[in-house]
């Protein structure tokens, strides 16, 4: 939770590696759409479904979609934001990343 | 009495036609004998010869499948109704059931009624807070789920001191230990040949649904056996369902719609119904009918209006020459969304009107009758329902003016009451009508049009989203000194949850404080209470005796004007 220092890093643009922007993502989805008591059992990687199991729904995409906006100083228009774009972290990885080509 | 698609009808010899005693007759039930859910949209069934019908056909987000019969079902149903009673479950006891759309929802659910217990369903994405006010308002003495959600249940554990029992569906695939309180059930391992159904009367509680309001926390509708009266004929003549459909139902039975139309009314008439456990895509959607043969669908606008923005192509991939019959609840079908569904599938959406507490379809667009676009249709022949005047209850006929919608009661499927709320039950009522709380007027024809909610409480998704339960939610965040919260209009959910949030000393708006603020409501109440949109203010506007003007903020936000504000605190 967001207090007088923030814990969020840093939002300043950035163009990380897919292997970091990998685990910075799977590690919020974690964090946020998982129960904590469950955190450590399910089996989450770049490939697991996201919206089509459940772990993330439709209207749970919104903030994830905010928090990558956020994270890489972008902006996703909605009719992008879509259930097959937001199923696995693999797809979220191609959206973001041609966003963040767009802006250099 | 027959329905068909095939014929034109006219609305007026439905009026004669179309009577509840039909549904009576046609159940097979007689003045002051017992009626048991359960037991008609099962075992009745399964006597009758048809047990060997599949009644269910499950299939998880992997792509399995899972069938049952009604004879399963029967079995089934057996085997927890044993298990229950064999934990002390008795009669009128309100057990939940917290699950995701896996087969032990919708059988567990008439097992829960065959032991004369009331089915409290709860919305599987609910958060801490939103199943903390729930259960602890009902005293439910035990709750269904699965190890995905106990954390959950456990953490409210401590704050509902009437739950005795967890009842956990999976533990044998997770293994993990269990605490003192909490025990295994595997529903496939329990069949039971024989349960003798408690002995319940039409006017017996059946099931508990929880549904906001403008203030407060949710009212718990309470519903009876008999309400199968209404659900057994309305489903036949809307969804028009017959012996040899395949039905699928979107919607989850965490929710009205699920149970009445998901669970009871395609079983109370011996129907094969779908269940997709897997979260929304089109491709997905066109594939269960396609794969599934489905002949009849009963959705929701906003799952249209996500199919509308994906296009034309998705649809002409698949064949979906199976489907005769398509209907809408949930909330108003805009006429470009049936236009649409002509051009995709060559049939008409059906909208239907109702609300949790009525427990079937009120105001409705009949089979064979004409649908005009954005209407909401004509009230459903057996019920006497009209717009009428705010104040005075009295109806009005003039074509165009708008009043509220209102329902004649009694019908079979009415709440009964408000659990511990009877006040704001009979405050339901005007001039011997019931009130639904939505705005509406009539066209020369006789059809509704519907024109807006006559409170506060936010209709996204489909779903009813209370104001004050988000607010409250809000005061949690340790920013947040005061905050309301506005259905913002939206072109795919109708509206999304808009909070206007002033902060304590101390904190200033950010990116990060927004994103902080969604999640914090998202994970205590549910995802479709989180704010899709935050604006930060110096301060709330509110009456001088401290009400939030959320009228005022929604015509901000609409560009109207703001009426009155002669009583705001301009302090």
């Amino acid at each position: 939770m967001a207090g007088r220092e923030p814990q969020v890093a840093s939002r300043q643009p950035i163009n990380p590696g897919e292997g970091l922007m990998k685990e910075m993502i799977l590690e919020y989805i974690k964090n946020e759409y998982i129960d904590e008591d469950e955190a450590d059992e399910i089996v989450l990687d770049e490939n697991t479904p996201l919206i089509s199991s459940g772990i993330v729904d439709s209207f749970s995409m919104v903030s994830l979609k905010r928090f990558l906006e956020r994270k890489y100083s972008i902006s996703i228009p909605d009719e992008e934001a879509s259930p097959e774009a937001f199923n696995t972290v693999t797809s979220i990885i191609a959206l973001v990343n041609k966003h963040v080509a767009k802006k250099t | 009495m027959t329905s068909s698609l095939s014929r034109a009808v006219d609305y007026q010899d439905l009026r004669k036609e179309i009577t509840w005693d039909v549904s009576k007759r046609e159940l097979g039930y007689t003045e002051g004998s017992p009626v048991n859910l359960a037991h008609l949209c099962i075992d009745r069934h399964v006597e009758a010869g048809r047990g060997e019908t599949l009644a269910l056909v499950h299939e998880n987000h992997d792509g399995e499948l899972r069938h049952f019969t009604y004879r399963d079902l029967m079995l089934l149903t057996n085997g927890w109704a044993g298990f229950l009673r064999g934990l002390g479950i008795k009669n009128l006891d309100r057990v939940c059931l917290f699950l995701d759309r896996v087969p032990e929802l919708y059988i567990g659910f008439m097992g829960i009624l065959k032991v004369g217990a009331v089915v409290e369903p709860l919305f599987s994405a609910f958060g801490e807070d939103a199943l903390h006010s729930r259960m602890e308002d009902s005293a439910a003495v035990a709750i269904i789920t699965q190890r995905k959600h106990l954390g959950k249940v456990r953490r409210v554990r401590e704050r509902v001191p009437s739950l005795k029992t967890v009842i956990v569906i999976d533990h044998e695939e997770d293994g993990r230990p269990l605490r003192e309180g909490e025990v295994a059930y595997s529903m496939m391992a329990n069949r039971l040949e024989t349960f003798p159904v408690f002995k319940t009367y039409p006017e017996t509680p059946s099931v508990l649904h929880y549904t906001s309001g403008t203030t407060g926390k949710p009212k718990g509708a309470m519903h009876v056996h008999g309400s199968v009266f209404a659900q057994y004929l309305t489903t036949k003549v809307v969804l028009d369902l017959k012996d040899d459909d395949i039905y699928w139902c979107t919607a989850d039975p965490g929710w009205v719609t699920g149970t009445s139309y998901g669970i009871i009314g395609p079983w109370a008439l011996g129907v094969t119904q779908i269940v997709v456990d897997a979260g929304f895509s089109s491709d997905r959607w066109y594939e269960t009918i396609e794969k599934h043969r489905v002949t009849v669908w009963y959705t929701a606008p906003t799952a249209i209006r996500m199919l509308m923005k994906d296009g034309l192509d998705p649809v002409k991939r698949h064949d979906h020459s199976s489907l005769r019959h398509m209907c809408s609840v949930g909330e108003p079908l805009n006429p470009e969304a049936v236009r649409w569904g002509r051009e995709a599938f060559g049939l008409d959406y059906h909208d239907t009107f109702w609300q949790t507490e009525t427990g079937s379809i009120m105001i409705t667009n009949l089979p064979g009758m004409p649908v005009k676009p954005g209407s909401m249709g004509r009230p459903f022949p057996a019920l006497e329902a009209a717009i009428v005047d705010p104040r005075s209850g009295e109806p009005i006929t003039s074509p165009g003016r708008v009043g509220l919608i209102a329902i004649r009661p009694p019908w079979p499927s009415m709440m009964r009451t408000y659990w511990n709320n009877s006040a704001t039950y009979y405050g339901k009522f005007l001039n011997g009508w019931y009130i639904c709380g939505d705005q509406a007027s009539l066209d020369a024809d006789g059809y509704f049009w519907f024109c807006g909610r006559d409170d506060d409480v936010i209709n996204t998704g489909g779903h009813l989203v209370g104001p004050f339960e988000i607010e409250s939610a809000l005061l949690e965040h340790e920013a947040v000194a005061e905050s309301a919260a506005i259905g913002k209009p939206d072109p795919v959910n109708m509206e999304v949850v808009k909070v206007f949030v002033a902060l304590r000393p101390g904190y200033t708006p950010s990116d990060d404080l927004e994103l902080s603020i969604m999640n914090h409501v998202r994970k205590r109440l549910s995802p479709l209470a989180m704010p899709q949109e935050i604006a930060f203010v110096d301060k709330v506007p509110k009456t001088r005796s401290g009400k939030i003007l959320r009228r005022v903020l929604r015509a901000q936000e609409m560009g109207l004007p703001t009426g009155d504000i002669s009583t705001m605190d301009d302090n």
